[in-house]
């Protein structure tokens, strides 16, 4: 990447390092760094230890999945959507084939959605999982990592009976499921709900009271609502900023206007918010999950749709509440078998563009905090 | 000749201690490190080294072979001699600290009558190791690290030295022979009678370690690795052994001023003398676990390093017990050697629990903010502890003129300190919120 | 793939009908604010009285052939929403449509700026969703700059489409929704569409110094691999 040349840089979209103020310095963080989370590139222009702008250079993970898409079957594209946002590859699948399903005017059949509600919802705990161990080692903290990627590991070892995989799952297919809920996977989910309320306590216990923690998270990086809005933020970002929306309730998919949750908000719309909102959110999500485990209907998991699929032609935007954020489908189709266009609406690409305004008069010690706490995925963020 | 070893021989005892003390200390040191990975692995819910030895027991072995035979990289326009001074620095002054320790009533190198003040003189000595060494790396982030570190060092230094000097109002003298001697005759250790000198102790020593949740300058998550970063190999391992040795030597210092040295706990009170039964029953334990665990290990080899282990804890028990036994051996009572051989491990096992303590902290919170770290010094370490030293002085003074038990005094002068930290607590976290709101408005 | 229908097939209605009757992302508004707002739901008319329909329509369980529910197509639009714009911009809205009962707009590219400070400010569609481009090679006016608007208050979607040619800039509409900023650059890096105004358009996913624009029909990765390989190692490239 050779976009350090000066005459590269054009005003207000890039750090000009032509013109620096006698204590400015220039640092670089990144692509490689422990705490970027995947291969992220922040030029940082500090005074002293102070931030003054920062530019988040990305594509190091680009690997042309919507143009892929327009050469690959509607089904064959299904498993390039998981690799995206890699940590919950499960509501990427179930983002896109409710999209594809809407554009063929099908539906999946309510068995078929409670089951994908009751596994999307078990994935968001288990992304929330690996977003806290993380952004708490980043902090400082070296415990809550391993007691979240235990409890992740039960998530893991449910997914990996379902359909044979730990990460990138590819769970659901287009009119439905392919796979029964196996024997003993209503168990397994109840058996884990009713851990993880005390492990959750574990980790409050831990941090929500800590003077460390609480230093070290609130007040740093800050988004009021109308930035949240205006720079596009969803998900647990935009919530901690006050703004109460959330797709499951607003506009609601799979099986979710059955089940009765809350959407926890946030009020300065600090890490320390984001925070909360985010482990408040794991609670409400295991609480679909044992709503949705008690009454799983009866019947097919798959839609009639025959095993080639040709959309008539149109398109469709289809969003839904992935745990970072609004991910939405864009699919154009032409009548045949491969799509024409794909666009995903990335959550994490469009929540980093708040960085800049984020970190801007903080230390160069909250740049890592202020990262985290935007629980990005490189792999969504350049697809 | 025979001259000489006159010369010499009022010397030799305590060389012969210098040298066991220089000797064993990296192999201790290489302990400390595998047993604070230990611990750390069982707060996180797994085990640890397991592979090297049964339960990792020859871990540190085989770190030190390696890092021994580790190529020796020194960067490119780095200052040659600073380069290879600056670790060797932060050892010896570690080791030159722990001269002055009373390991035991009878096992002490030097014992100075200024011992508490020549320990923090060259305790404080070590920060020369850590700045040169950042500069000497001709590094930009090495130096900005390790004046980093500097700072936060001798910030809380301040506030140690202050409590410190809290504990030694009540010893009224700097040997620390003599400062372990007083608290056998007061009867109680000093934490007892100066509990908020002992706390403030506490937290000023953790970050006079570099550890967390001071450890901001030798982060991994940070942008640099502080003054550590260009050094490799055996010279990274020194600097790793100067930060044991400071642990060592704080705890040390913690352990004779305030939890009474050698001293078994309520030294003075006789119906608590069951108590010095403890350290072989301790020992006869611990035995008894490893050779409990012993037919578990799943390998020969590993079943027998246990059951050494295990004899080896019940031939320690067996020392202990017996000064406790009413025996003659040679002329020698065997009861006039429970000072020395259970003062020794009394001594070291109080050593051992404030570094558990130090890593009990290390693995439960986050690390502070380098500017939040020298507020909580400076604007709250620092009053506290030098109103707790006039308090102890208020204490003292009504005790010797106005004839207040000292305890009383000293309950009253505590309970003071404790309402101006309280509100320099409250004063602080209110700046804070505000500062911060207000820094955030205006971006 | 599909599970066997005949084995487990109990009185549910089959798949295809309830699209029409319940369409789940179409849903009103959590919010319970009652009236159904200018929603581009074509069965806009006929959904109130549509729900309790399905199970009594479907009448006994017929196991082998369900009726074929009319596959989803697009269908003009002329609700309030299209009414209120048309009047404000006349003949600047160029079609108006709804397709999977999603409402659609093609609006003029030389009032873009205009008609989204309209629509953020007066229409309350003040979250820019998502910001894209099509390419329709065949078309004359190739790109269409497609615009997924949101409005929180009203929950209700739009999507304002702009025809654009090759060498035809689009204005950004950053000034209206900051958003658009990183939006408007992956437009511009994979499909070379120019937003007029744009802070500072430049590449974002791909390498500065990347020749071509992949999203493109046109654009051939073997080629371009080819005459790499051709330009900087020398030898012609195997594939």
């Amino acid at each position: 990447m050779s976009d350090t040349r000066a005459s590269g840089f054009l005003p207000q979209s890039g750090i000009e390092t032509t013109v620096l103020g006698a204590d400015e310095i220039i640092l670089n963080m990144g692509p490689q760094h422990p705490s970027t989370h995947g291969v992220l590139r922040v030029k940082l222009k500090l005074d002293g230890e102070k931030v003054v702008e920062s530019e988040c250079i990305i594509g190091y993970l680009h690997r042309g999945v919507e143009k892929i898409a327009e050469h690959r079957s509607y089904q064959q594209f299904a498993p390039y959507v998981d690799r995206m946002d890699y940590v919950a590859a499960v509501s990427n699948g179930l983002g896109y084939c409710e999209a594809v399903e809407k554009l063929m005017g099908v539906e999946a059949p309510p068995r078929a959605r409670v089951i994908r509600t009751i596994l999307t919802e078990l994935q968001r705990i288990a992304s929330h999982l690996l977003w806290l161990g993380t952004h708490a080692l980043d902090i400082g903290a070296l415990t809550p990592v391993f007691y979240c990627f235990r409890e992740r590991e039960e998530i893991l070892k449910i997914f990996e009976k379902y359909c044979g995989a730990r990460l990138t799952t590819h769970a659901f297919r287009i009119g439905g499921l392919q796979y029964e809920a196996y024997d003993g996977m209503e168990q397994d989910v109840r058996r884990f709900c009713d851990d993880f309320a005390t492990k959750i306590e574990e980790y409050e216990q831990l941090l929500t009271e800590n003077r460390i923690w609480v230093g070290r998270t609130r007040g740093v990086g800050i988004l009021t609502a109308e930035d949240a809005i205006a720079i596009g933020a969803t998900g647990p970002v935009i919530r901690a900023s006050g703004v109460k929306w959330d797709i499951r309730k607003a506009m609601p998919y799979a099986a979710y206007d059955q089940y009765q949750f809350e959407i926890p908000t946030g009020k300065n719309g600090d890490t320390y918010d984001r925070y909360l909102v985010r482990m408040e959110e794991m609670r409400q999500s295991r609480r679909i999950c044992l709503q949705a485990i008690e009454n799983i209907p009866a019947g097919p998991i798959m839609a009639r749709i025959g095993k080639v699929l040709k959309p008539p032609p149109g398109e469709v935007y289809h969003a839904i509440e992935a745990p970072k954020g609004e991910l939405g489908y864009y699919i154009v189709s032409d009548g045949t078998t491969q799509p024409y266009r794909v666009r995903i609406r990335p959550p994490s690409f469009i929540n980093l563009q708040a960085f800049d305004r984020m970190v801007r008069g903080h230390l160069v010690a909250d740049v890592v905090a202020i990262i985290g706490t935007l629980d990005i995925v490189l792999g969504e963020v350049d697809r | 000749m025979n001259a000489l070893v006159e010369f010499f021989r009022p010397h030799l005892l305590p060389l012969l201690y210098a040298v066991v003390i220089v000797a064993v200390l990296p192999l201790i040191a290489g302990y400390i490190v595998l047993l604070e990975r230990k611990i750390m692995a069982d707060m996180q819910a797994r085990l640890g080294p397991m592979r090297v030895g049964p339960h990792g027991l020859l871990q540190p072995i085989a770190d030190a072979v390696k890092l021994l035979i580790k190529e020796d990289i020194i960067p490119e326009n780095a200052d040659r001699w600073i380069f290879w001074l600056a670790p060797l620095l932060s050892v010896t002054a570690g080791m030159l600290a722990l001269a002055a320790f009373p390991f035991g009533p009878a096992f002490q190198i030097a014992d100075l009558n200024i011992g508490l003040l020549f320990i923090l003189g060259i305790s404080s000595m070590g920060i020369f190791g850590i700045v040169l060494g950042g500069w000497a790396s001709n590094s930009h982030y090495s130096l900005l690290g390790a004046l980093r570190s500097a700072a936060q060092l001798v910030s809380y230094e301040t506030a140690a030295g202050m409590a410190v000097v809290g504990g030694l109002l009540l010893a009224g003298t700097l040997s620390t022979r003599r400062i372990v001697e007083m608290q056998a005759e007061q009867g109680t250790w000093f934490i007892f009678l100066a509990p908020i000198a002992f706390f403030t102790y506490l937290v000023a020593s953790i970050a006079e370690t570099n550890r967390a949740p001071f450890d901001l300058p030798e982060a991994e998550s940070e942008l640099v690795a502080g003054y550590m970063t260009e050094y490799s190999g055996f010279r990274w391992a020194l600097y790793f052994l100067a930060e044991y040795t400071n642990m060592v030597v704080v705890a040390s210092v913690a352990t004779t001023l305030f939890l009474g040295g050698w001293l078994r706990p309520f030294p003075g009170t006789t119906w608590l003398n069951f108590l010095d039964y403890v350290p072989p029953l301790l020992m006869l334990l611990l035995a008894g676990y490893c050779f409990y665990r012993t037919p578990r290990q799943p390998v020969k080899v590993q079943q027998g390093f246990l059951a050494a282990v295990g004899l080896l804890c019940l031939l320690l028990a067996v020392i202990l017990a017996l000064p406790l036994l009413p025996l003659a051996v040679g002329g020698i009572e065997a009861q006039s050697l429970r000072p020395a051989i259970h003062g020794g491990f009394w001594f070291l096992f109080k050593v051992f629990a404030y570094m558990y303590v130090f890593m009990w902290l290390r693995f439960t919170f986050p690390r502070y903010r380098f500017d939040q770290l020298m507020k909580l010094g400076w604007h709250f370490l620092i009053p506290v502890s030098i109103v707790n030293v006039m308090g102890i002085g208020v204490a003292l003074v009504l005790d010797r003129e106005a004839g207040w038990p000292l305890w009383q005094a000293l309950v009253l002068t505590t309970l003071l300190t404790l309402a101006v930290a309280a509100y320099l607590a409250v004063v602080g976290e209110r700046k804070d919120s505000a500062a911060v709101g207000g820094a955030e408005r205006s971006a | 793939m599909a599970n066997d229908p005949e084995e487990k097939q109990p009185p549910v209605p089959p798949a295809g009908e309830t699209p029409a009757a319940k369409p789940p992302s179409a849903t009103p508004p959590a919010q319970g604010t009652g009236d159904a707002p200018a929603r581009p739901a074509a069965p806009a008319a006929a959904s109130p009285p549509k729900p309790p329909a399905p199970p009594a329509a479907a009448g006994p369980p017929k196991p082998p052939v369900p009726p074929k529910e009319a596959p989803p197509k697009p269908e003009p639009l002329d609700n309030d929403l299209v009414k209120r714009y048309r009047a404000r911009f006349g003949d600047s809205i160029r079609e108006a449509w709804t397709d999977r009962k999603q409402a659609i707009l093609v609006v003029a590219r030389e009032r873009l700026v205009e008609i989204a400070q309209y629509s953020r400010d007066d229409e309350q569609f003040n979250f820019l969703t998502d910001l894209t481009a099509v390419d329709w090679p065949k078309r004359e006016k190739r790109f269409d700059v497609v615009l997924n608007l949101y409005s929180f208050l009203k929950n209700e979607r739009l999507r304002l489409k702009v025809h654009a040619a090759e060498s035809e800039p689009v204005s950004s509409v950053t000034g209206v929704w900051p958003v658009a900023n990183w939006l408007e650059r992956e437009a511009f890096d994979m499909f070379g569409i120019v937003f007029e105004g744009h802070p500072g358009l430049k590449r974002i996913l791909l390498p500065d110094e990347w020749q071509g624009h992949p999203l493109r029909k046109d654009y051939d990765i073997l080629t371009q691999d080819t005459a790499w390989v051709r330009e900087n190692l020398g030898i012609e490239s195997g594939q």
